[in-house]
Protein backbone atom coordinates (compact mmCIF):
# COMPACT_ATOMS: atom_id res chain seq x y z
CA UNK A 1 0.00 0.00 0.00
CA UNK A 2 2.79 2.68 0.73
CA UNK A 3 4.73 1.22 -1.71
CA UNK A 4 2.14 2.45 -4.39
CA UNK A 5 1.13 5.56 -2.99
CA UNK A 6 4.73 6.39 -3.06
CA UNK A 7 5.24 5.56 -6.35
CA UNK A 8 2.06 7.78 -6.97
CA UNK A 9 3.16 10.40 -5.73
CA UNK A 10 6.69 10.63 -7.11
CA UNK A 11 5.85 9.83 -10.99
CA UNK A 12 8.10 11.09 -13.25
CA UNK A 13 6.78 13.92 -15.73
CA UNK A 14 8.34 12.74 -19.35
CA UNK A 15 11.68 14.92 -20.30
CA UNK A 16 10.74 17.20 -22.87
CA UNK A 17 14.38 18.44 -23.15
CA UNK A 18 14.46 15.95 -26.60
CA UNK A 19 11.31 17.45 -27.98
CA UNK A 20 13.46 20.21 -29.87
CA UNK A 21 15.64 17.63 -31.17
CA UNK A 22 13.19 15.46 -32.71
CA UNK A 23 11.33 18.27 -34.38
CA UNK A 24 14.50 19.78 -35.81
CA UNK A 25 15.28 16.35 -37.60
CA UNK A 26 11.89 17.00 -38.96
CA UNK A 27 12.39 19.93 -39.87
CA UNK A 28 15.75 19.39 -41.51
CA UNK A 29 13.98 16.06 -43.44
CA UNK A 30 11.43 18.22 -44.63
CA UNK A 31 14.04 21.32 -45.62
CA UNK A 32 15.84 18.19 -47.72
CA UNK A 33 13.54 16.69 -49.67
CA UNK A 34 11.41 18.83 -50.66
CA UNK A 35 11.74 21.54 -53.73
CA UNK A 36 9.97 24.97 -53.54
CA UNK A 37 7.54 25.02 -56.37
CA UNK A 38 8.27 28.37 -57.76
CA UNK A 39 4.76 28.27 -60.52
CA UNK A 40 1.67 27.36 -58.99
CA UNK A 41 -1.13 24.34 -60.53
CA UNK A 42 -3.72 25.68 -62.08
CA UNK A 43 -4.35 21.86 -63.71
CA UNK A 44 -4.51 18.51 -61.94
CA UNK A 45 -1.22 17.17 -62.17
CA UNK A 46 -1.41 13.02 -61.04
CA UNK A 47 1.52 12.11 -63.09
CA UNK A 48 1.72 8.24 -63.83
CA UNK A 49 4.23 5.92 -62.31
CA UNK A 50 7.08 3.99 -63.73
CA UNK A 51 9.72 1.54 -62.45
CA UNK A 52 12.65 2.04 -64.83
CA UNK A 53 13.55 5.70 -64.65
CA UNK A 54 15.69 7.76 -64.91
CA UNK A 55 16.91 10.87 -62.72
CA UNK A 56 16.28 13.85 -64.16
CA UNK A 57 19.43 16.32 -64.85
CA UNK A 58 19.87 19.05 -62.78
CA UNK A 59 17.36 22.20 -62.49
CA UNK A 60 18.60 24.43 -64.66
CA UNK A 61 18.50 22.41 -67.37
CA UNK A 62 15.08 21.93 -67.23
CA UNK A 63 12.03 23.26 -69.32
CA UNK A 64 8.99 22.17 -67.73
CA UNK A 65 5.35 21.90 -69.16
CA UNK A 66 2.62 20.60 -67.51
CA UNK A 67 -0.50 19.59 -68.98
CA UNK A 68 -3.90 18.05 -67.07
CA UNK A 69 -7.19 19.10 -66.41
CA UNK A 70 -8.34 22.82 -65.02
CA UNK A 71 -8.41 22.35 -61.29
CA UNK A 72 -12.09 22.69 -60.15
CA UNK A 73 -11.79 26.22 -59.07
CA UNK A 74 -10.98 27.12 -62.21
CA UNK A 75 -13.36 24.99 -64.46
CA UNK A 76 -16.05 27.25 -65.08
CA UNK A 77 -13.31 29.85 -66.77
CA UNK A 78 -11.22 26.87 -68.47
CA UNK A 79 -13.52 24.26 -68.92
CA UNK A 80 -12.82 20.53 -68.31
CA UNK A 81 -10.81 19.60 -71.25
CA UNK A 82 -7.29 19.10 -71.01
CA UNK A 83 -5.26 22.42 -70.81
CA UNK A 84 -1.53 23.18 -71.46
CA UNK A 85 0.13 25.00 -68.59
CA UNK A 86 3.58 26.67 -69.44
CA UNK A 87 4.91 28.82 -66.57
CA UNK A 88 2.10 30.20 -64.57
CA UNK A 89 -0.14 30.51 -67.40
CA UNK A 90 -2.42 28.26 -69.19
CA UNK A 91 -1.64 28.59 -73.08
CA UNK A 92 -2.28 27.35 -76.33
CA UNK A 93 -0.79 24.52 -78.02
CA UNK A 94 0.67 26.95 -80.80
CA UNK A 95 2.28 28.84 -78.17
CA UNK A 96 4.58 25.79 -76.51
CA UNK A 97 7.08 26.10 -79.50
CA UNK A 98 7.63 30.02 -78.77
CA UNK A 99 8.03 29.17 -75.05
CA UNK A 100 10.28 26.66 -75.21
CA UNK A 101 12.28 28.66 -77.47
CA UNK A 102 12.57 31.95 -75.38
CA UNK A 103 13.01 29.62 -72.18
CA UNK A 104 16.24 27.81 -73.97
CA UNK A 105 17.72 31.42 -75.29
CA UNK A 106 17.64 32.48 -71.15
CA UNK A 107 19.66 29.42 -70.82
CA UNK A 108 23.35 29.95 -70.83
CA UNK A 109 25.05 28.79 -74.16
CA UNK A 110 26.83 26.19 -72.73
CA UNK A 111 24.77 24.23 -71.15
CA UNK A 112 21.64 24.93 -74.15
CA UNK A 113 22.44 21.26 -75.53
CA UNK A 114 21.92 19.58 -72.45
CA UNK A 115 18.47 21.03 -71.73
CA UNK A 116 16.18 18.45 -71.66
CA UNK A 117 11.74 19.25 -71.47
CA UNK A 118 10.62 17.96 -68.63
CA UNK A 119 6.92 17.05 -69.80
CA UNK A 120 4.25 16.38 -66.42
CA UNK A 121 1.11 15.14 -67.82
CA UNK A 122 -1.55 13.82 -65.49
CA UNK A 123 -1.91 10.11 -66.42
CA UNK A 124 -6.14 10.81 -67.17
CA UNK A 125 -4.85 12.62 -70.34
CA UNK A 126 -5.11 11.70 -73.84
CA UNK A 127 -2.04 10.51 -75.75
CA UNK A 128 -3.22 12.57 -79.00
CA UNK A 129 -2.71 16.32 -77.25
CA UNK A 130 1.01 14.66 -76.26
CA UNK A 131 1.94 13.39 -79.55
CA UNK A 132 0.46 16.92 -80.22
CA UNK A 133 3.19 18.48 -77.94
CA UNK A 134 5.78 15.88 -78.93
CA UNK A 135 5.15 17.16 -82.68
CA UNK A 136 5.55 21.26 -81.42
CA UNK A 137 8.78 20.57 -79.72
CA UNK A 138 10.11 18.41 -82.84
CA UNK A 139 9.04 21.76 -84.78
CA UNK A 140 11.47 23.63 -82.51
CA UNK A 141 14.06 21.01 -82.62
CA UNK A 142 14.45 20.11 -79.15
CA UNK A 143 14.56 16.37 -78.79
CA UNK A 144 15.23 15.37 -75.53
CA UNK A 145 12.06 14.59 -73.45
CA UNK A 146 11.63 13.85 -70.32
CA UNK A 147 8.48 11.77 -69.14
CA UNK A 148 8.44 12.68 -65.71
CA UNK A 149 6.65 10.38 -63.59
CA UNK A 150 6.64 8.98 -60.15
CA UNK A 151 8.66 6.45 -58.97
CA UNK A 152 7.18 3.18 -58.78
CA UNK A 153 7.80 -0.14 -57.69
CA UNK A 154 9.66 -2.33 -59.83
CA UNK A 155 7.70 -5.38 -57.33
CA UNK A 156 4.28 -4.31 -58.15
CA UNK A 157 5.01 -5.11 -61.79
CA UNK A 158 5.26 -8.28 -61.75
CA UNK A 159 8.37 -10.82 -62.41
CA UNK B 1 26.98 41.55 -7.14
CA UNK B 2 24.73 38.87 -6.18
CA UNK B 3 23.37 39.30 -10.06
CA UNK B 4 26.19 39.16 -11.96
CA UNK B 5 27.38 36.37 -10.44
CA UNK B 6 24.31 34.09 -11.64
CA UNK B 7 24.27 33.09 -14.88
CA UNK B 8 21.21 33.55 -16.49
CA UNK B 9 20.36 30.42 -18.02
CA UNK B 10 18.69 30.30 -21.96
CA UNK B 11 15.06 29.10 -21.88
CA UNK B 12 15.30 26.15 -24.01
CA UNK B 13 11.66 25.41 -23.58
CA UNK B 14 10.10 27.50 -26.06
CA UNK B 15 12.72 25.76 -28.64
CA UNK B 16 10.22 23.21 -29.49
CA UNK B 17 7.88 25.55 -30.59
CA UNK B 18 9.79 27.80 -32.75
CA UNK B 19 11.04 24.53 -34.21
CA UNK B 20 7.29 23.56 -34.86
CA UNK B 21 6.64 26.47 -36.02
CA UNK B 22 9.24 26.53 -39.20
CA UNK B 23 8.13 22.60 -39.65
CA UNK B 24 4.86 23.78 -40.19
CA UNK B 25 5.76 26.68 -42.59
CA UNK B 26 7.65 23.87 -44.58
CA UNK B 27 5.09 22.09 -44.87
CA UNK B 28 2.22 23.78 -45.60
CA UNK B 29 4.67 26.14 -48.43
CA UNK B 30 6.68 22.86 -50.03
CA UNK B 31 5.06 20.08 -52.24
CA UNK B 32 7.50 16.65 -52.94
CA UNK B 33 8.72 17.01 -56.21
CA UNK B 34 9.42 14.50 -58.22
CA UNK B 35 12.31 14.58 -60.43
CA UNK B 36 12.58 10.79 -62.11
CA UNK B 37 11.04 10.04 -65.39
CA UNK B 38 11.81 8.42 -68.88
CA UNK B 39 14.34 10.10 -70.93
CA UNK B 40 13.43 9.80 -74.65
CA UNK B 41 15.02 11.11 -77.83
CA UNK B 42 12.57 12.56 -80.36
CA UNK B 43 12.97 11.88 -83.66
CA UNK B 44 14.05 14.60 -85.93
CA UNK B 45 11.10 15.70 -88.16
CA UNK B 46 13.41 16.49 -90.98
CA UNK B 47 14.86 13.34 -91.66
CA UNK B 48 12.08 11.07 -93.60
CA UNK B 49 12.29 7.83 -91.88
CA UNK B 50 12.28 5.34 -94.49
CA UNK B 51 14.21 2.38 -93.65
CA UNK B 52 14.07 -0.77 -95.08
CA UNK B 53 13.67 -3.33 -92.56
CA UNK B 54 12.37 -7.09 -92.41
CA UNK B 55 8.95 -7.75 -91.20
CA UNK B 56 10.44 -10.50 -88.70
CA UNK B 57 12.02 -7.27 -87.11
CA UNK B 58 9.45 -5.28 -85.82
CA UNK B 59 7.75 -6.02 -83.00
CA UNK B 60 4.51 -4.08 -83.42
CA UNK B 61 2.61 -2.97 -80.11
CA UNK B 62 -0.51 -0.77 -80.24
CA UNK B 63 -2.84 0.73 -77.85
CA UNK B 64 -6.26 1.26 -78.80
CA UNK B 65 -8.97 4.04 -77.77
CA UNK B 66 -10.21 1.81 -74.43
CA UNK B 67 -6.67 1.47 -73.55
CA UNK B 68 -5.76 -2.47 -74.48
CA UNK B 69 -3.07 -3.50 -76.15
CA UNK B 70 -2.21 -5.15 -78.70
CA UNK B 71 0.78 -7.08 -79.47
CA UNK B 72 1.29 -8.18 -83.01
CA UNK B 73 -2.40 -8.49 -83.70
CA UNK B 74 -3.24 -10.25 -80.55
CA UNK B 75 -4.71 -9.02 -77.51
CA UNK B 76 -1.91 -8.92 -74.91
CA UNK B 77 -2.35 -8.45 -71.03
CA UNK B 78 0.05 -5.43 -69.57
CA UNK B 79 2.05 -7.69 -67.32
CA UNK B 80 3.29 -10.30 -70.12
CA UNK B 81 4.46 -7.17 -71.90
CA UNK B 82 7.86 -7.20 -70.85
CA UNK B 83 8.44 -11.56 -71.15
CA UNK B 84 7.23 -10.64 -75.04
CA UNK B 85 9.76 -7.71 -75.89
CA UNK B 86 12.65 -9.93 -74.39
CA UNK B 87 11.71 -12.80 -76.03
CA UNK B 88 11.85 -10.77 -79.19
CA UNK B 89 14.78 -8.32 -78.65
CA UNK B 90 17.01 -11.41 -76.96
CA UNK B 91 15.61 -13.53 -79.84
CA UNK B 92 18.83 -13.67 -82.09
CA UNK B 93 16.93 -15.36 -85.45
CA UNK B 94 19.84 -14.57 -87.41
CA UNK B 95 22.69 -17.24 -88.45
CA UNK B 96 24.81 -15.21 -91.43
CA UNK B 97 27.91 -14.20 -89.91
CA UNK B 98 28.24 -10.49 -89.47
CA UNK B 99 24.61 -10.75 -88.31
CA UNK B 100 24.81 -13.50 -85.55
CA UNK B 101 24.26 -12.86 -81.86
CA UNK B 102 26.23 -15.19 -79.87
CA UNK B 103 25.27 -13.27 -76.69
CA UNK B 104 21.29 -13.52 -77.37
CA UNK B 105 19.84 -16.24 -75.35
CA UNK B 106 17.00 -16.57 -76.74
CA UNK B 107 14.80 -18.94 -78.90
CA UNK B 108 16.87 -18.41 -82.11
CA UNK B 109 13.41 -18.29 -83.71
CA UNK B 110 13.97 -17.47 -87.22
CA UNK B 111 10.25 -16.05 -87.89
CA UNK B 112 11.47 -13.42 -85.16
CA UNK B 113 14.17 -10.99 -84.95
CA UNK B 114 17.70 -11.86 -86.68
CA UNK B 115 19.72 -9.54 -83.53
CA UNK B 116 18.74 -6.65 -81.12
CA UNK B 117 20.87 -4.05 -83.51
CA UNK B 118 18.04 -4.63 -86.19
CA UNK B 119 15.20 -5.21 -83.79
CA UNK B 120 12.64 -2.10 -83.66
CA UNK B 121 9.79 -2.03 -81.29
CA UNK B 122 7.21 0.00 -82.75
CA UNK B 123 4.70 1.46 -80.78
CA UNK B 124 1.77 3.08 -81.86
CA UNK B 125 -1.20 4.47 -79.83
CA UNK B 126 -4.67 6.02 -80.52
CA UNK B 127 -5.08 9.37 -79.72
CA UNK B 128 -7.94 8.47 -76.98
CA UNK B 129 -5.71 6.56 -75.51
CA UNK B 130 -4.95 7.85 -71.81
CA UNK B 131 -1.75 9.00 -71.13
CA UNK B 132 -1.20 7.03 -67.99
CA UNK B 133 -1.41 3.55 -70.21
CA UNK B 134 0.70 4.54 -72.45
CA UNK B 135 3.64 5.21 -69.73
CA UNK B 136 3.00 2.09 -68.58
CA UNK B 137 3.66 0.52 -71.97
CA UNK B 138 6.84 2.71 -72.45
CA UNK B 139 8.18 1.68 -69.23
CA UNK B 140 7.64 -2.23 -69.28
CA UNK B 141 9.35 -2.13 -72.50
CA UNK B 142 12.19 -0.02 -70.71
CA UNK B 143 12.12 -2.22 -68.15
CA UNK B 144 12.71 -5.32 -70.80
CA UNK B 145 15.56 -3.43 -72.24
CA UNK B 146 16.99 -3.08 -68.68
CA UNK B 147 16.55 -6.39 -67.91
CA UNK B 148 18.73 -7.39 -70.88
CA UNK B 149 21.09 -4.81 -70.23
CA UNK B 150 21.77 -5.85 -67.00
CA UNK B 151 22.35 -9.47 -67.46
CA UNK B 152 25.17 -8.45 -70.27
CA UNK B 153 26.78 -6.14 -67.95
CA UNK B 154 26.50 -9.24 -65.26
CA UNK B 155 27.95 -11.29 -67.30
CA UNK B 156 30.75 -8.81 -68.73
CA UNK B 157 31.26 -6.65 -66.18
CA UNK B 158 30.23 -8.14 -63.28
CA UNK B 159 27.30 -5.65 -61.96
CA UNK B 160 24.54 -4.47 -63.05
CA UNK B 161 24.04 -2.17 -65.40
CA UNK B 162 21.82 0.39 -63.83
CA UNK B 163 24.40 0.24 -61.25
CA UNK B 164 27.07 0.94 -63.83
CA UNK B 165 25.08 4.17 -65.11
CA UNK B 166 24.24 5.33 -61.21
CA UNK B 167 27.99 5.35 -60.99
CA UNK B 168 28.87 7.09 -64.02
CA UNK B 169 26.50 9.74 -63.55
CA UNK B 170 27.16 10.10 -59.47
CA UNK B 171 28.96 13.42 -58.82
CA UNK B 172 31.88 11.65 -56.63
CA UNK B 173 32.98 9.07 -59.07
CA UNK B 174 36.38 10.17 -60.35
CA UNK B 175 37.15 11.22 -63.68
CA UNK B 176 39.56 8.09 -64.94
CA UNK B 177 36.51 5.48 -63.53
CA UNK B 178 34.01 7.80 -65.28
CA UNK B 179 35.85 6.71 -68.75
CA UNK B 180 36.83 3.58 -68.03
CA UNK B 181 33.11 3.25 -66.98
CA UNK B 182 32.02 5.28 -70.44
CA UNK B 183 33.93 2.79 -72.61
CA UNK B 184 31.57 -0.20 -70.82
CA UNK B 185 28.27 1.63 -70.96
CA UNK B 186 28.50 2.54 -74.37
CA UNK B 187 29.14 -1.17 -75.26
CA UNK B 188 26.27 -2.79 -73.47
CA UNK B 189 24.34 0.24 -75.06
CA UNK B 190 25.43 -1.04 -78.61
CA UNK B 191 24.57 -4.34 -77.62
CA UNK B 192 20.92 -3.54 -76.92
CA UNK B 193 20.15 0.03 -78.20
CA UNK B 194 16.74 0.95 -77.45
CA UNK B 195 14.86 1.27 -80.65
CA UNK B 196 11.55 2.00 -79.89
CA UNK B 197 9.56 4.24 -83.03
CA UNK B 198 6.36 6.12 -82.11
CA UNK B 199 3.65 5.32 -85.04
CA UNK B 200 4.42 8.66 -87.15
CA UNK B 201 7.86 7.19 -88.16
CA UNK B 202 5.83 4.29 -90.45
CA UNK B 203 8.67 1.82 -90.70
CA UNK B 204 8.48 0.13 -94.14
CA UNK B 205 8.17 -3.50 -93.73
CA UNK B 206 9.07 -4.97 -97.48
CA UNK B 207 11.28 -7.64 -98.29
CA UNK B 208 9.45 -10.54 -96.09
CA UNK B 209 11.48 -13.32 -96.65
Amino acid sequence: MSISRNHKRSEPAISTASLPDIVFMLLFFFMTVTTINNSELLVDNELPEAAAVNKLDKKDRIIEIYVGMPKKNLQKVLGTGPQIQLNDRIAHLNDVAPYVLSELSKKPEAIRNFVTVSMKVDKDVKVGMVSDIKKELQKAHLFKVNYTTYQGSDVNIGF
Amino acid sequence: MRRTRENPEVHAGSMADIAFLLLIFFLVTTTIQTDVGLDRKLPSDDVINHIDVNERNVLRISLNKNDELFVEDRVLGIDDLKQQAVAFLDNGGAIENQLLCDYCKGAHNPKSSDNPQKAIISLSSDRDASYGTYVQVQDRLALAYRELRNREAQRLFGQDFTAMEEKFYAAETKEVEKTALKVNIERIREMFPLNITEAELNVQSQKQS
